[in-house]
């Protein structure tokens, strides 16, 4: 956006919040919670609706939606909405009303073939501007959302309507799922690397979405599939791992799969993820259980990124090769990334998103 | 050759010793003044740059006062980029500042504040600056007048400990910038803000449910710079003149350089050096001299700047609100302007001499006073020339209104009144000669008249100077005698109260209604609009006695008050009147929240100082014609003697803030301190011009001294005794310097006139009563017979001490 804004946020200190780091965060050691945030503990057990909600104690949280789309002419589409906590103090720190700790940050992106564009807000949290709230559910920054338009079951949201826009771009879905989350890791504990460390994390890849995207003013309906992702954590990131390449995927037959690869200097990639069954059913996947190889590179801005990948995962009898929708998802924020809609093909074909970070 | 050359100053230390000094006080005043020109325009520059917190559009509330803080999100979320800002003063230590309270998340990037993304203020990010305990972020200077350093936490008057203090030279001076949280708990305001900022980008429609704001566009740029023009002319012109006075000493000191060498010029062309070698090769030792002349005067100046820079930023703060940075930083291009000056200067001083080496022929004898003689033709046509510089003058004063023509026309004047002086003094000698009976009186006159030539440009400088001195000498007494009146018509009041909200004014008014010694409330409401193109105050006043006994008029129409009061008429400031070209009786239109408000004018006040135009209205219809207009001051009228208990009583009582009552004396006192300072510089400037006068004329006469032996030998030789001699010296100086400082008064009234009814209607929109002040004329006169006396000293103490033989030698020696 602008060098003020980077500034800005590169003053937060010790805080990494590019969605590399802010992934990462999962990653930290359980030993090396700082500066007092609450610890990721294995023996928490989530309850919804309250985990929904935010945890101001940890240092960092995000709802994340991407969705793969489909209009009337049957062109794909894709889009992201995110929006990301970030706490200045720990618990004690800071106050109430504008001394109220928390940060938040939301990124918001629509890419079709030809087209990537991406918008990107701050707000501070404590006077209305921007929050999570519940009963019903509501995520918002300025005049961005993602809201329960009725209540939901168990541990499912109910429908919401999600809505963003950027000077030349914008969308207003409506993202709905009868089926409850799907934690990872045990019991939405997630272990990330060998060093032990860990966030909560859970998902619902199940939404079906309809609803319209807009591209400079034009408006064309679309339907498809979404993915949410709920995860927070305290840790920062170790200085030696350096990015990381995550694949949600929406599988022919109905299973949805989850992978991540953390590449680290210096070691090998630490590799897992998680296949949900049709029936919504997680299963860890052991590191080591599953490859994830780059095939192909191509220049987006100014870096050589790989953009085409094989990933194998024998135990299931799947072998995918995905290709990017449109190369140039970059999204050029103050923590720049790429993240764009993918196409996988070989033993199970479907759609999903990739995100690229740390490059 | 050039050794040759320079062997005469190494012969004439006193006369180098002029020539330095004189081309050294020159550069001296001149850039002395353009330094704190440039020092004052540096600052507006930066001011405009800095953060400000007004250079964006905002929203305000359309009723004045302020915003529920709940808008701003209220806003956010229906898609409008606002950001809150929280605005209002502080008292510490006794100094008002003005703090802001920002919301750097939301601040638009052309708010210009980049300070919190961490690049300036070094470790004072952004969490920081939000996170208890917060941080004040101010300019270095802010920082000095406070008296604080970095990590300080300032004690307002109201007991409120701001965040740790943090500098950024992105701030302007005077302004302190805090998270909104943080200034909302300073200023007593939680949960409110002044307005909401709003990214000059935006070009989408406010929702329709947010009633009752109101757009603001910031002023535009550069307002300061305009606004101050006057007064940097006024310095300029003041450098200027300080630079020719310094001018004429050089001409005089080069003209007799160049004299007292001919000889030596005629021996160097006999031998066979062409007359452009000889003319570059004085033209080189001009600018050798004057180049170490001018590096000294450019020091002298920075000195000068140095010394009157806390004046001068005290009188732009003063008069135009305009904060200038107290320490002086000067760059390379003023130090080479200061020595191009000079040089130029030089040249230009020296240029007739040097045309005369240029055409100086082989053979001509020496005849060192050949020049003198020539010169009565010269005096005649200068005459003309001073007649005509005169007419031009007048013409200017009188037909053309603008700033530029009514210098042009001071510039006419001095040059006219200079020039003219000769042909004036000329014929005043003529006529004392005339009356003259004794042979040596009438001898007396005649060398004097024969003197004039010679002395004329010191008399010039010294007749400029007094002038000068004599002319804004009377401006400031005219102005003081104007302002201190003025100021007790307009302060009529005994104390004035500043409520920081309705309901305290309503409980200040209900707690002074049941006081006894208050005999009278008076409250006032203003707000700001536009009229004729030009910012204008709108101010509701309660009727009553106090005005209509007290407030300074310079024009009414007949029932004006009643009128005003019924609300039907308007008063209107002396600015606004000239600028909009408006008399009593004229009939104005108020732009104002309920649409127009047509007004017939009811009467003009002057308004000294103020730089925005100003509109007195009836408190009620104003209260009607803009529902919410912000609260002024509340005017107490008591016994005098019970003011201080009064105070007391309401800070304890009520507990007001003691920033905002003040009582009449203590007002009036700051105004005129104000008022006093802002004429610190003039003064300074004109005792300085002065000062170069008393040398100019100092220079004359020590190198005329070396040339009087031969014309005085005879008059010894006929008996008058040496010591007579020099009485007779001394009194033909008096006489000039007498004579010279009497054509001074006309002048000075002449200068005082054309500053006060033409300079400051310009320049500010104002015009003074002139009034005179003889007393000071006299200690002037005095001064300037001082000064011609201590200059006179030396040469007549060298005179008395001259042997008779050198005087007998003179008639075999004389060329």
């Amino acid at each position: 956006m602008n060098a003020e804004r980077r500034r800005l946020i590169r003053a937060l200190g010790a805080l990494a919040l590019i969605p590399a780091a802010a992934r990462a965060q999962g990653f930290a050691g359980l030993g090396a919670t700082a500066g007092g945030f609450a610890p990721v503990l294995p023996a928490t057990r989530l309850a919804f609706p309250a985990d929904h909600g935010p945890h101001p104690a940890f240092r960092i949280e995000w709802w994340y939606v991407t969705a793969v789309l489909t209009d009337a002419a049957g062109a794909d589409a894709g889009v992201q909405w995110t929006l990301f906590r970030i706490a200045l103090a720990p618990p004690g720190g800071g106050g109430t009303g504008w001394q109220t700790p928390q940060l938040w940050m939301g990124h918001a992106g629509l890419t079709t073939a030809t087209t990537h564009r991406h918008h990107q807000l701050y707000a501070r949290g404590g006077v209305g501007q921007a929050g999570v709230g519940l009963a019903p559910f509501r995520a918002f920054i300025d005049d961005w959302h993602l809201a329960e338009t009725a209540p939901g079951r168990g541990s499912g949201f109910g429908p919401l309507a999600m809505a963003a826009s950027g000077p030349d771009f914008g969308y207003a879905l409506t993202l709905a799922s009868d089926r409850g989350v799907a934690l990872h890791g045990i019991d939405g504990y997630s272990v990330k690397s060998e060093r032990g460390q860990a966030s909560h994390y859970y998902s619902q890849p199940f939404f079906d979405v309809a609803g319209s995207i807009s591209l400079d003013g034009a408006a064309r309906a679309v339907t498809g599939q979404a993915w949410m992702d709920r995860e927070w954590s305290s840790q920062p990131l170790d200085p030696d791992q350096t990015g990381w390449d995550w694949f949600s995927l929406h599988l022919a037959r109905g299973a949805k799969l989850m992978v991540y690869r953390l590449r680290q200097s210096g070691g090998a990639p630490y590799v897992t993820g998680t296949w949900i069954t049709p029936g919504g059913h997680p299963e860890p996947l052991a590191p080591g259980s599953v490859s994830v190889e780059p095939l192909d590179w191509a220049e987006v801005a100014g870096r050589r990124l790989p953009l085409v990948w094989r990933i194998a995962l024998p135990g299931r009898g799947l072998e995918i090769e995905t290709t990017p929708l449109n190369p140039q998802s970059w999204m050029a924020t103050d923590f720049a990334y790429w993240e764009g809609p993918i196409r996988a093909t070989g033993t199970h074909p479907g759609r999903g998103y990739l995100e690229l970070t740390g490059y | 050759m050039l050794g040759v050359l320079l062997s005469h100053w190494r012969r004439k230390p006193g006369q180098l010793a002029t020539l330095l000094i004189g081309l050294a006080v020159a550069t001296a005043l001149w850039s002395g003044v353009q330094a704190l020109n440039d020092q004052a325009r540096a600052s507006y520059d930066r001011a405009a740059r800095a953060f400000q917190g007004a250079t964006v559009p905002s929203l305000v509330a359309a009723a004045g006062g302020d915003l529920d803080q709940a808008l701003f999100a209220a806003l956010r979320r229906a898609g409008v980029p606002v950001s809150p800002a929280v605005e209002g003063r502080v008292r510490i230590a006794g100094h008002p500042y003005r703090l802001i309270g920002i919301e750097p998340v939301s601040l638009p990037r052309a708010a210009g504040l980049t300070v919190l993304a961490g690049g300036e203020a070094t470790g004072e990010g952004f969490t920081d600056f939000v996170l208890p305990p917060g941080r004040t972020l101010a300019a270095p200077e802010t920082l000095a007048r406070l008296g604080l350093p970095a990590g300080a936490r300032p004690l307002t008057a109201s007991g409120h400990s701001l965040p740790p203090l943090a500098v950024s030279a992105e701030i302007a001076p005077g302004l302190l910038a805090l998270d909104i949280g943080f200034a909302q708990a300073a200023l007593g305001r939680p949960g409110r803000v002044s307005r909401l900022l709003l990214d000059p980008g935006w070009t989408g429609t406010l929702p329709a449910d947010a009633v009752g704001l109101r757009r603001v566009d910031p002023a535009p740029g550069g307002e300061m710079a305009r606004l101050t023009e006057s007064f940097h002319l006024n310095l300029t012109a003041f450098g200027l003149l300080a630079f020719l006075v310094g001018l004429f000493i050089v001409h005089s000191a080069v003209g007799l350089a160049v004299e007292q060498r001919l000889g030596m010029f005629r021996t160097l062309r006999a031998c066979g050096v062409p007359a452009a070698g000889l003319t570059r090769a004085l033209m080189a030792e001009l600018l050798v001299l004057a180049a170490a002349a001018g590096l000294a005067g450019v020091a002298a100046g920075w000195l000068i700047a140095r010394a009157l820079l806390p004046d001068v930023a005290a009188s732009l703060h003063g008069l135009y609100g305009a904060e200038v940075a107290g320490v002086l930083s000067l760059g390379p291009g003023w130090w080479l302007a200061g020595l191009g000056i000079s040089l130029a200067g030089a040249l230009a001083a020296a240029a007739a001499a040097l045309v005369r080496v240029h055409r100086l022929p082989v053979l001509e004898s020496a005849a060192p006073r050949a020049w003198e003689a020539a010169s009565r033709t010269r005096i005649a046509r200068q005459g003309l020339a001073a007649a005509a510089m005169l007419a031009a003058s007048g013409v200017l004063a009188a037909t053309a209104p603008g700033l530029g023509t009514a210098f042009a026309a001071m510039a006419c004047l001095l040059v006219g009144a200079a020039l003219g002086l000769p042909a004036v003094l000329g014929r005043v000698l003529i006529a004392a000669e005339a009356t003259a009976r004794r042979p040596v009186l009438h001898w007396f006159w005649a060398d004097t008249r024969q003197h004039l030539p010679a002395l004329s440009l010191a008399l010039m400088a010294l007749l400029l100077a007094l002038g000068v001195n004599i002319g804004v000498g009377t401006m400031v007494g005219s102005f003081r005698e104007a302002f201190t009146g003025w100021l007790d018509g307009r302060l009529a009041a005994e104390a004035y109260l500043r409520p920081a909200s309705e309901a305290q004014r309503a409980r200040l008014e209900a707690w002074l209604a049941a006081r006894p010694e208050v005999t009278a409330v008076l409250p006032s409401r203003a707000e700001e609009t536009r009229l004729a193109g030009w910012p204008v105050e709108l101010q509701g006043f309660t009727d009553h006695a106090t005005y209509r006994d007290h407030w300074p008029m310079l024009s009414l129409a007949p029932g004006g008050w009643d009128r005003v009061a019924a609300g039907a008429g308007a008063l209107i400031s002396e600015q606004l009147a000239r600028r909009a070209g408006l008399a009593p009786g004229d009939a104005i239109a108020l732009p104002t929240p309920t649409g127009d408000w047509r007004l017939g004018v009811a009467g003009i006040y002057p308004d000294y100082g103020n730089p925005k135009g100003q509109v007195r209205v009836a408190l009620a219809a104003m209260e009607a014609r803009w529902p919410g207009a912000a609260f002024n001051s509340l005017g107490v009228r008591a016994a005098p003697g019970a003011v201080p208990g009064l105070l007391a009583a309401l800070e304890a009582d009520l507990g007001l803030d003691p920033a905002d009552m003040i009582d009449q004396a203590a007002l009036k006192r700051e105004s005129r301190a104000i008022f006093e300072r802002t004429f610190t510089v003039t003064a300074a400037l004109n005792t300085l011009t002065l000062g170069v006068a008393a040398v100019a004329l100092l220079t004359a006469l020590m190198t005329l001294s070396a040339q009087r032996l031969p014309q005085l030998a005879p008059l010894w030789a006929l008996g008058l005794t040496r010591r007579r001699l020099a009485l007779i010296e001394i009194a033909r100086m008096l006489a000039l310097a007498l004579m010279t400082a009497l054509l001074a008064i006309p002048l000075g009234i002449a200068v005082a006139w054309l500053l006060v009814a033409v300079v400051n209607v310009a320049a500010f929109g104002w015009r003074l009563p002139l009034h005179l002040f003889p007393a000071d004329w006299a200690l002037l006169v005095g001064l300037a017979l001082a000064c011609a006396l201590l200059a006179a000293l030396a040469p007549v103490l060298r005179l008395a001490r001259t042997p008779p033989a050198q005087l007998l030698r003179i008639f075999a020696d004389e060329r």
